[in-house]
């Protein structure tokens, strides 16, 4: 009866469900791009502006100081000190955060119309102009070394610490952006100031806005607040070389459960077999109840509150990800049934009911991304960095749709590397010790 | 950035809620609200800018509703909605969703348990299906009930085995309720959560599990007179249960001694001061004090320019964090809670001493009217980019209504903020900084008073 009911409503589902997300393309009077969604039903515009490069340009000696320059970019500009400056945005009910990644450094407003050439106004000192007062630097330095002390003692931290430690070695991917006690306690106020303008030029922009502005009044607002920036910035980093050994590494750490993590090599974001993969990857470890990983760890047997896997494909590496924790005694069976899993998967593929299933909900869960200015600003930016273009979010769901079971088989052999698959294991695991491959 | 907050995220979980300032003005357009006949209610909040739909169900039972000795038995329940009906296979509703293209899940509070689906538009009837059938005819094996159990051990592993400031908050919880069930934490005490039985679970469901105590929440593109529609269809239908016990829960008796904790663990990197007071919550017809306290917290300690901020780290520079939370919307009292993590080289000692001079400094120089007036516009402003998530929306009507609250206090919540004067957050201010209604805790590594 609910089978029958649940199949009538997937027949609708052919029909597109995703609201008119329509991108204009935007070129300021000063030669800036930007993606815009117009609409002015609310009155306030989400704005995302991200440089590529991020934690990853930091010089290997300076580590973390991309993600200190960036705390500090809230931290006073132009004519107002660091609280001054935030009275004045909280005056006008603005938000901007600032947010580095290995990627990028990302700025996300937040704007009324009522007041946006005031609130854009602080924004383009904050960008242009931050004071990086002395008394801000160790201010703000004291809170990340008190951050980067509270990740040493926390199991997550450690895991992937040690995991892109083994995997990328010397290149940025393989330390962690935020620095160490000592990196963070070394940094200058030159070394903060020098990578201001490695990571701020036009030559690494991505702008997206959504919400309640016009192509002529973007057009403006990009050249004020961009347009002055320098043409080039620092060289970005080249590409990640991963040596994924395969094994399990265990990290004793005094705790009731295991965190693992788990590496393997991936697939890069324009790969052909992209969306094959994607799809495989729903049907193995995407972390829904239906999910593989989920059913014979989960489900099954209750060893763990969550496993997932994920492909991550980032600008310089691509790798399939995952991660589960479980109590100490139960860690080494919850990493027996994941390699049995991926083996299984490798060996015999999936079903093409999973694969339709798959199919099925993730060309319908797209569209329910778009939920907000700002969330559809982000995803925007995203596109843009990643290559894609503005018509992608109507034909994505047709490159979902073209995938086959014979394609997923086809990779889920090609990709899947249980021999290759790296368990990195931070707790008192029982039954686990470290293995070399 | 996030990163001033991450060691902290631990207490503002267990205090549940973060004050939620904002409705709407423009927003209560969008709101429409009804019953059914068998006492179930009804609240639409449309947005129709895509073909999207949220559907919630909030029952007005949580894990202080949960009988002594079953701690945990409200959220374990939770987790065995989704383990199958007479008419669904354990794990089939999920399925449904998802090859429906939708995500579903659930979560449980100290005064409510929800779930919740996201899907296209044309998919609510399903889900409403589903939902009023679950409500009603669960269908749970022995093998569910060892399995499941397992997993949310887990979980409590993950969530607070794992992290000492977890295991922290719930020492502080539990020192600030004498008699009241808030003391209990939602997950359960580990050794009640090993017992958890079939019956427990079942006999959870029986009680609580009715249309009449319920309250079901669209959101998105849903049209009023079509979900009312559907409601009767699938909702209207269930009976109500006569037997539905009254909500009443032990309350705390006068508060008359300081208490004081100190926790150790080896896994604190960072050492803190926290302290809770007694607090009062969001009365239906009677929330200016609370929404006094709401303000007094925003001017102590939310972030650059709040008071302890001022005070603490910019002049004295004797912390790294400070912070005031207050989570008014809640059945029962609540707690306002303050923070310091102190600079490198203060002790915990000093670092307590240094935020009650702050508290009392501030009591002596009152309200800056300016920082009031800022905070105030930023509220007026969060109802404008509020309309941007109405699913927010949604969770505030529910949240509300299962914490006592009707749409018309609600609704009027916005209003009352604003009207706020500076003398009523001095009294408010005065009347809950009682030290004999406090606990007083200090997270540390050892034994060691100085970093």
């Amino acid at each position: 009866m609910m089978r029958a009911f649940a199949a009538l409503f997937a027949v609708f589902l052919a029909l597109p469900a995703l609201a008119e997300v329509k991108v204009q393309e935007v070129t300021s009077p000063a030669g800036i791009n930007a993606w815009l969604v117009e609409d002015h039903s609310i009155p306030f515009t989400a704005l995302e502006v991200r440089f590529r490069g991020g934690m990853s340009l930091d010089a290997p000696d300076k580590r973390g100081a991309v993600y200190l320059m960036t705390a500090l970019i809230e931290e006073g500009a132009g004519e107002l000190d660091a609280r001054a400056h935030a009275r004045a945005i909280e005056a006008l009910a603005a938000s901007f955060r600032y947010e580095a990644t290995d990627d990028a450094v990302a700025v996300s407003a937040r704007f009324l119309s009522e007041n946006r050439d005031e609130a854009l106004a602080l924004l383009r000192d904050a960008i242009h102009e931050p004071r990086f007062d002395p008394e801000a630097i160790e201010r703000v330095r004291a809170q990340v070394i008190a951050g980067r002390e509270s990740a040493s003692k926390d199991p997550n931290d450690i895991a992937r610490a040690t995991l892109n430690a083994l995997i990328y070695g010397d290149h940025p991917y393989g330390s962690d952006g935020e620095g160490t006690v000592e990196s963070v306690s070394a940094l200058s106020r030159d070394d903060i100031v020098a990578v201001h303008s490695a990571v701020f030029a036009r030559d690494r922009l991505y702008v997206s806005a959504v919400g309640d502005i016009t192509p002529e009044e973007l057009g403006e607002v990009l050249d004020s607040l961009l347009a002055d920036l320098p043409e080039t910035g620092a060289p970005l980093p080249g590409s990640a070389d991963v040596t994924i050994p395969g094994g399990v590494k265990v990290v004793e750490f005094d705790t009731p459960q295991s965190v693992a993590v788990f590496a393997q090599d991936g697939i890069d974001r324009m790969a052909p077999d992209f969306f094959a993969a994607y799809v495989l990857n729903e049907v193995l470890g995407s972390g829904s109840f239906e999910s593989r990983l989920m059913q014979e760890v989960r489900e099954k047997r209750g060893l763990t509150y969550g496993v997932y896997s994920y492909l991550a494909p980032r600008d310089l590496a691509a790798v399939y990800l995952g991660s589960v924790a479980s109590g100490n005694d139960r860690i080494a069976e919850a990493i027996d049934v994941i390699r049995a899993e991926w083996e299984q998967v490798a060996s015999e593929g999936i079903s093409a009911q999973e694969v339709e299933d798959a199919k099925t909900y993730l060309t319908g869960a797209y569209p329910l991304r778009f939920d907000g200015n700002g969330p559809i600003a982000r995803i925007l930016t995203g596109m843009q960095m990643e290559g894609l273009p503005a018509d992608y979010i109507a034909t994505r769901n047709d490159q979902i749709n073209a995938v086959t079971v014979e394609d997923v088989n086809r990779v889920a052999a090609e990709l899947l590397d249980p021999e290759g698959l790296q368990f990195v294991v931070v707790g008192q695991p029982v039954g686990l010790t470290d293995t070399v491959n | 950035m996030v990163r001033r907050l991450s060691i902290l995220s631990a207490l503002v979980a267990l205090t549940g809620l973060i004050a939620a300032p904002v409705a709407s003005g423009d927003i209560e357009d969008a709101v429409t609200s009804f019953e059914l006949d068998n006492g179930m209610q009804v609240v639409v909040i449309e947005d129709h800018r895509a073909p999207v739909v949220q559907h919630m169900v909030w029952y007005r039972a949580g894990s202080a509703d949960e009988p002594v000795g079953a701690s945990g038995v409200a959220h374990f329940l939770e987790h065995l909605l989704f383990k199958g009906t007479e008419t669904l296979k354990p794990g089939e509703f999920s399925a449904v969703v998802a090859a429906n293209g939708g995500q579903d899940n659930a979560f449980t509070s100290n005064d409510y348990t929800a779930y919740f689906q996201r899907v296209a538009a044309d998919r609510l009837e399903l889900m409403m299906q589903m939902e009023a059938d679950r409500m009603v005819n669960l269908q749970l094996a022995e093998q569910d009930i060892l399995t499941e159990r397992d997993v949310i051990l887990e979980e409590r592993n993950m969530r607070v085995e794992n992290n000492p400031g977890a295991l922290f908050n719930e020492q502080m919880q539990a020192a600030q309720y004498l008699n009241h069930r808030y003391g209990v934490p939602v997950i359960g005490w580990k050794h009640e959560m090993e017992e958890l039985s079939l019956e427990d679970a079942l006999s959870f469901y029986r009680t609580h599990y009715a249309p009449n105590n319920a309250i079901l929440v669209v959101s998105g593109d849903a049209d009023p007179d079509e979900v009312r529609k559907l409601a009767e269809k699938y909702y209207g239908v269930l009976p109500a249960n006569p037997d539905l016990p009254e909500r009443v829960r032990s309350q705390e008796p006068p508060q008359t001694s300081e208490r004081r904790l100190t926790f150790k663990d080896a896994r604190v990197a960072q050492p803190y001061v926290s302290r809770s007071y007694l607090a009062s919550e969001r009365d239906s017809g009677g929330q200016e004090k609370a929404a006094a306290l709401v303000l007094l917290s925003e001017i102590l300690g939310n972030g650059t320019t709040s008071f302890l901020a001022e005070k603490l780290q910019f002049e004295r520079k004797l912390a790294v964090y400070t912070g005031a939370y207050y989570g008014g919307t809640s059945l029962d009292d609540t707690t306002f809670d303050l923070v310091i993590v102190p600079a490198s080289g203060v002790s915990l000692q000093d670092a307590e001493a240094a935020l009650d001079e702050t508290i009392a400094e501030f009591m002596r120089t009152g309200v800056d009217e300016e920082q009031l007036d800022r905070i105030k516009m930023q509220l007026r402003a969060s109802q404008i980019y509020a309309r941007d998530n109405v699913d927010g929306i949604a969770n505030r009507y529910g949240r509300g209504l299962t914490s006592g609250l009707t749409i018309q206090d609600i609704q009027a919540w916005p209003g009352i903020l604003q009207a706020v004067t500076p003398d009523e957050i001095m009294a408010a201010a005065r009347e809950v900084f009682r030290p004999e209604a406090s606990v007083t805790g200090w997270l540390m590594q050892n034994d060691e008073v100085t970093q």
